[in-house]
């Protein structure tokens, strides 16, 4: 048998059926939905008479419209948002999907809970009506965003119509310095391809570092795969996935763990596969990285300063041109000069314990800088409480940030917490595009501990001046 | 699904590269249960002032461009986000076209299930539509997906590739849906067997 990648294999493992010109039938193992993406899909359904096919492998979660704040508890102020959400409960309670209610301690960032309650699990196909679905690949999984009208077909068929990805190999040799971390990782891969330097591929991340980083790290760095235009991004699993996986309340249990484990351990990239583009980058090259620009490509180290739109080609000059004139900036400005006014901390990308410690020892025993806005958000509940439990959420009060309640929250914006125009955020978020966070809002995407350090200073800072 | 016919009509050129899904359709409309109405927020916040008045420079604000058809675009148009709202906005605006030298993939996938032709060309022709679509009103460019040929305002024909499932359910505006729906016996197979192989999943 010639050798497989990853990704090959995992492929394979669910095809249902293959047409002469490469179309293939593909299972869907776990289908995550949320409340934004998946209306009209139930909608589609009940008017064509079709049944959810597998309510069983299909998990709901509000996150995208829910409030952060205690007083969600009486319901979102915002009309349409409580349509969305109220929508989702119905069609969970009609269809028998698991669904995690605003009210339940678990509820959190979709592709928070998954993976906390053991859905997510290795060598699984797993999609969800969100672009950053991405990041249930670091458990070795098939993991991708699909669109409304799919999600109602995995609902309908638990399937896709699918055309097989091309390989990619991305590999982080050697050790990262210290302050360095998973999100500086994908923001240099990112920089380095190009937003759309991953298009038609799905990414396998490899190498050293990568092996080192925990599975909250491995979520960081797959979870931004599609900021760099790739399908999915993967990470094939060993003790570290196998360790937390483990005991997680869906993962399996007694006799079935031990022949999912043994599964599980077949998934690696075979000597001598192949991969249709490579691309290797020194984890000891890698410093801590900040976007000055509208487009996630737009990243640097913090100690460079801002380009000129001279200093780009073809399209991207005028590119250029515009973000600078949308995140008002000068070329020329060192980026640790950027003062801003809000820091976030969260989202899908960094809403898990790992990020909340790692902030919390940047915050530790300093002030939040007069004039700035610090929103720290949990990615779910069980995170909240955990960090609660550590003494982080103490620190991050005592610095005086706000300690929030589990959602997307200032990500996209789409619940209260949103920027202002003209307000300048520090953000663990995943897009830097404009009005992402709010309208004419201007974001500096950076890992938490970059981010809790410009919350110190007001400004984009070196968090290795700070440790 | 409405089948895909021939289109003839104005092309709006959108030279900007990396033009994302939240450009497409801002989150602030992403709260609809409805499929239908985002025509009128299809690239809101360049559209519009703070105030709801038009910003006139903007292609689909000018007067030979408010009843695009197509757009031609610069590369990566529909990064980012997996909203079909940014096809359903499109589509309601009344686009039926989008071509570039690139398109992210999920956006990709979306226009096919809402009767939209993506069309990628290399950037030497994508730069002769880009100038075609820049002569305004008076250049209706032609697409027909049966012949898979682009018909510039000046005759110039370049012909296209598009993925012949894709294309064939385009033509014949069928759903998916239907479609798998009859391979249930080789589903419920899969199944079977992989409850055996994979018990835990």
């Amino acid at each position: 048998m010639s050798p497989k990648t990853l990704y090959d294999k995992i492929w394979d493992a669910h095809v249902i059926e293959r047409d002469d010109d490469g179309t293939c039938l593909i299972y869907i193992d776990r289908h995550l939905v949320h409340e934004v993406t998946s209306a009209q899909a139930f909608e589609g359904l009940r008017n064509a008479g079709r049944k959810v096919h597998a309510p069983d492998k299909t998990i709901a979660v509000p996150d995208h419209n829910v409030p952060t704040t205690p007083d969600r508890v009486n319901g979102i102020e915002n009309e349409q948002g409580r349509i969305q959400v109220e929508t989702l409960e119905k069609n969970a309670l009609d269809t028998g999907i698991h669904y995690y209610p605003v009210s339940d301690i678990r509820q959190g960032i979709v592709h928070i809970v998954g993976p906390e309650q053991g859905w997510t699990l290795p060598g699984m196909t797993v999609v969800c009506g969100d672009s950053h679905t991405a990041t249930h690949g670091a458990f070795g999984a098939i993991a991708h965003g699909i669109g409304t009208s799919e999600v109602e077909h995995v609902l309908a068929t638990q399937t896709l119509i699918q055309q097989k990805s091309k390989n990619m190999k991305v590999e982080i040799t050697g050790k990262l310095a210290t302050g360095v971390t998973a999100k500086d990782i994908t923001m240099a891969v990112i920089g380095a391809t190009g937003t759309a330097g991953g298009t038609g591929h799905v990414i396998e991340y490899t190498g050293e570092a990568i092996r080192n980083l925990s599975m909250e790290g491995r979520m960081t760095v797959c979870n931004m795969a599609i900021e760099g235009g790739a399908r999915a991004g993967l990470i094939a699993p060993d003790e570290t996935t196998f360790e937390y996986v483990k005991g997680r309340p869906h993962a399996p249990k007694g006799a079935q763990w031990e022949a999912a484990l043994t599964w599980w351990k077949t998934l690696f990239t075979d000597e001598g596969a192949t991969y249709d583009k490579i691309l290797t980058i020194r984890g000891e090259d890698i410093a801590p990285m900040v976007t000055w620009g509208t487009s996630p490509e737009d990243a640097l180290p913090i100690t460079a300063s801002v380009p000129a739109p001279s200093d780009f080609q073809d399209g991207k000059v005028d590119a250029v041109a515009r973000s600078l004139d949308y995140m008002g900036l000068t070329p020329g400005t060192p980026l640790a000069e950027i003062k801003v006014n809000t820091v976030f901390i969260g989202s899908c990308t960094n809403g898990r314990i790992e990020d909340f410690r790692e902030a919390a020892s940047i915050l530790k025993g300093r002030k939040v800088a007069d004039g700035v806005r610090v929103l720290i958000v949990p990615g779910s509940g069980l995170v909240r409480l955990q960090a609660e439990e550590e003494g982080l959420a103490d620190i991050f009060r005592d610095a005086g940030a706000e300690w929030r309640l589990a959602g997307c929250s200032m990500c996209l914006a789409m619940n209260p917490d949103q920027l202002e125009p003209g307000d300048r955020c520090a953000s663990t978020s995943n897009r830097n595009f404009e009005g992402r966070q709010g309208r004419e809002g201007r974001t500096h995407l950076v890992s938490p501990g970059m981010a809790a350090a410009a919350a110190i200073t007001g400004r984009l800072t070196d968090v290795r001046e700070m440790m | 699904m409405d089948k895909f016919q021939k289109v003839t009509g104005v092309a709006a050129p959108m030279p900007l590269i990396n033009i994302d899904t939240d450009m497409i359709i801002p989150k602030l409309f992403l709260k609809t249960i409805k499929r239908s109405g985002l025509g009128v927020n299809l690239f809101d916040d360049m559209r519009y002032n703070l105030d709801r008045s038009e910003k006139p420079d903007f292609v689909l604000n000018k007067p030979a461009y408010r009843k695009s058809e197509i757009i031609v675009a610069g590369d990566n148009f529909g990064c980012g986000s997996s909203r079909e709202h940014a096809p359903w906005a499109l589509a309601d605006f009344g686009i039926k076209c989008v071509i570039s030298t690139s398109f992210a993939d999920i956006f990709f996938g979306n226009c096919f299930k809402n009767g939209i032709l993506p069309i990628v060309l290399d950037q030497a022709q994508v730069d002769v539509l880009m100038k075609d679509a820049e002569k305004g009103e008076n250049a209706r460019m032609s697409i027909d997906l049966e012949a898979q040929e682009i018909t510039t305002s000046d005759g110039d024909v370049i012909s296209f590739n598009v993925d012949a499932f894709k294309k064939h359910c385009l033509l014949e505006g069928l759903d998916d849906i239907g479609l798998t729906l009859v391979k249930k016996q080789s589903i419920s197979a899969f199944e079977e067997t992989s409850a055996q192989a994979r018990p835990w999943v």
